[in-house]
């Protein structure tokens, strides 16, 4: 395993500004407050860093941030495509720039204006619901779906939900049991966005927004941005901070199916989550039974499920019974989940805010703090390209 | 339609122009391999099966069941808000293939996996036909 990522790198300084659902300031704004906030907590410079890895489609302007962070020498970059499913590859390419020689000390970061009331103009650079700006004449795979009326993600996963419903009849209740565990956690987070307790009868009252998704079901919409500073192993243990070592890392694309177009032409078992999580648990030489603190990406309470049995936490149709009687609750669940209140509860900063809070984990500085956490999981969005990383104490 | 709204439409490539000329006829055609035989959709120029690029643009049944299905209920674009609750269906057609639509004149209480539709054909502008579905 020499010639992998295994234990070469190391999140060494985490940083982040306010949530809210409108915080009415620039994406670049918000990226420099948090990337700051990483260097200082890292006790780094801007200056200091010589690698970006950072979401594509992310819309703070690249040449704009090198300047506002004093032009420090950049010798890698990169990006990760499709939103959410990078929201781990990030590491996973950081990690391998690290573990190669090309970079010894890599900025990643999203920033996102989101809210429903954030967008400040027409253009896609500037906040606001990206799928409210697609334009009329469609290119690309939206042109297949967006005609009939699919023209977001979470109708899209909707009928990804439905279709695990019909296979396995996951229940309202289920859902509803994901939402509940995750906004307990938001309670004890103060800069969680939601703050008001939920009960599964809060859950089922909530509107329906595409069957089988109710609006409990969904991800926030919020602003803010989440930055971390990624070194080297050896290196990490000069610096201030308790490291977060990167274990283990693992991308996969290929079963390509945004927007539906593809994704029920082949067998779910070689959807790219699945084969993320063969290559995780075999770089890793761990089990996901070892794992003290998962996190998935929680766009909809479903897809949590459905991500639990893709990377073996549960057999295939039996995520639906794993999550409840508190299953993802902190303390005492069955496998404690975004303890931050993940993208349902504390913000929806394309997962990166759930990465976070695995590092926060491996600190031992969570609001939901688990005992001896050793051993954190993170997957990005079950889409395709994702990816998943563990991170050590 | 409302200037206010425009719906938004697919602006046909080289790749996909046939399946367009097909809808305006009336027709669903999909691309099928010369070499294995596989229906596909959407239009790319290689079998995602054999990876031959030989294939012909074939039509057919426009017979199928629903697969899996969502009612959208809201928020959607500005274009759609006049229809809300719709249905968006993934309908698996006999020829194998999975074809995102609508299900037309169907109660959203009504829709239901396994469903029998048959596709239909729905003129927006001089250049698209939408292919559509209604009950069998």
């Amino acid at each position: 395993m020499s010639d992998t990522i295994r234990d070469k790198a190391a999140v060494v300084g985490i940083g982040q500004t306010a949530f809210a659902q409108s915080l009415g300031r620039s994406e670049l704004d918000m990226a420099i407050e948090a990337i700051l906030a990483a260097c200082a907590d890292a006790g780094l410079s801007p200056r200091d860093l010589d690698g970006l890895v950072r979401y594509d489609i992310e819309t703070t302007d690249e040449e704009n941030l090198y300047a506002a962070l004093g032009q420090p020498a950049i010798r890698f970059f990169a990006g990760t495509p499709f939103g959410g499913g990078g929201s781990a590859a990030v590491l996973v390419v950081a990690a391998t720039a690290i573990a190669a020689g090309m970079a010894n000390t890599v900025l990643v970061y999203r920033s996102r204006a989101r809210g429903r009331r954030s967008s400040y103009g027409a253009g896609k650079h500037q906040g606001g619901r990206y799928w409210e700006k697609l334009g009329v004449e469609l290119a690309g795979l939206n042109a297949w779906h967006v005609p009939q009326g699919l023209v977001s993600a979470f109708q899209e996963m909707a009928m990804i939900s439905m279709r695990h419903r019909i296979e396995y009849g996951t229940s309202d209740d289920q859902y509803a049991e994901v939402a509940v565990a995750f906004r307990s956690h938001a309670l004890r987070n103060p800069a969680a966005v939601m703050r008001e307790p939920m009960t599964i009868a809060d859950h089922h009252a909530s509107r329906m927004v595409s069957d089988p998704l109710r609006l409990f079901d969904c991800s926030i919409e919020t602003d803010g941005a989440v930055a971390m500073i990624v070194t080297s192993a050896e290196r990490a243990k000069d610096l201030r901070q308790r490291p977060a070592y990167i274990l283990a890392g693992a991308m996969s694309a290929g079963s390509h199916h945004i927007r539906l177009s593809s994704y029920y032409d082949h067998p779910r078992e070689i959807d790219s989550p699945t084969r993320v999580a063969g290559q995780l648990w075999a770089m890793a030489g761990v089990k996901p039974r070892d794992v003290d603190v998962a996190f998935f990406y929680d766009f909809f309470t479903s897809l949590v499920i459905i991500a639990l049995e893709e990377y073996g936490f549960c057999a295939r149709g039996e995520g639906g019974a794993f999550v409840q009687d508190g299953g993802l609750a902190w303390p005492h669940g069955r496998l404690v989940s975004n303890t931050n209140g993940g993208q349902l509860s504390e913000a929806f900063i394309h997962g990166f805010n759930n990465t976070v809070e695995a590092v926060r984990q491996i600190r031992g500085t969570s609001t939901a703090q688990v005992v001896d956490c050793e051993l954190a999981f993170v997957a990005g969005g079950n889409t395709d390209p994702t990816g998943a990383v563990l991170l050590r104490s | 339609m409302p200037a206010a709204a425009p719906p938004p439409l697919p602006v046909p490539t080289l790749d996909d122009r046939e399946f367009y000329a097909a809808a305006r006829r009336g027709e669903l055609c999909f691309q099928r391999c010369t070499a294995c035989g596989l229906f596909r959709h959407y239009p790319r120029p290689i079998c995602p099966r054999c990876l031959s690029r030989e294939y012909s643009w074939q039509r057919a049944s426009g017979r199928g069941t629903v697969f899996t299905w969502t009612i959208v209920r809201g928020p959607t674009l500005p274009a759609f808000e006049h229809k809300l609750p719709y249905n968006v269906v993934d309908v698996l057609l006999d020829e194998g293939v999975h074809f995102v639509a609508e299900v037309l004149d169907c109660p959203p209480e009504e829709i239901h996996a396994g469903m029998e539709v048959v596709a239909t054909f729905v003129a927006v502008s001089d250049e698209i036909t939408l292919v559509k579905f209604r009950r069998k």
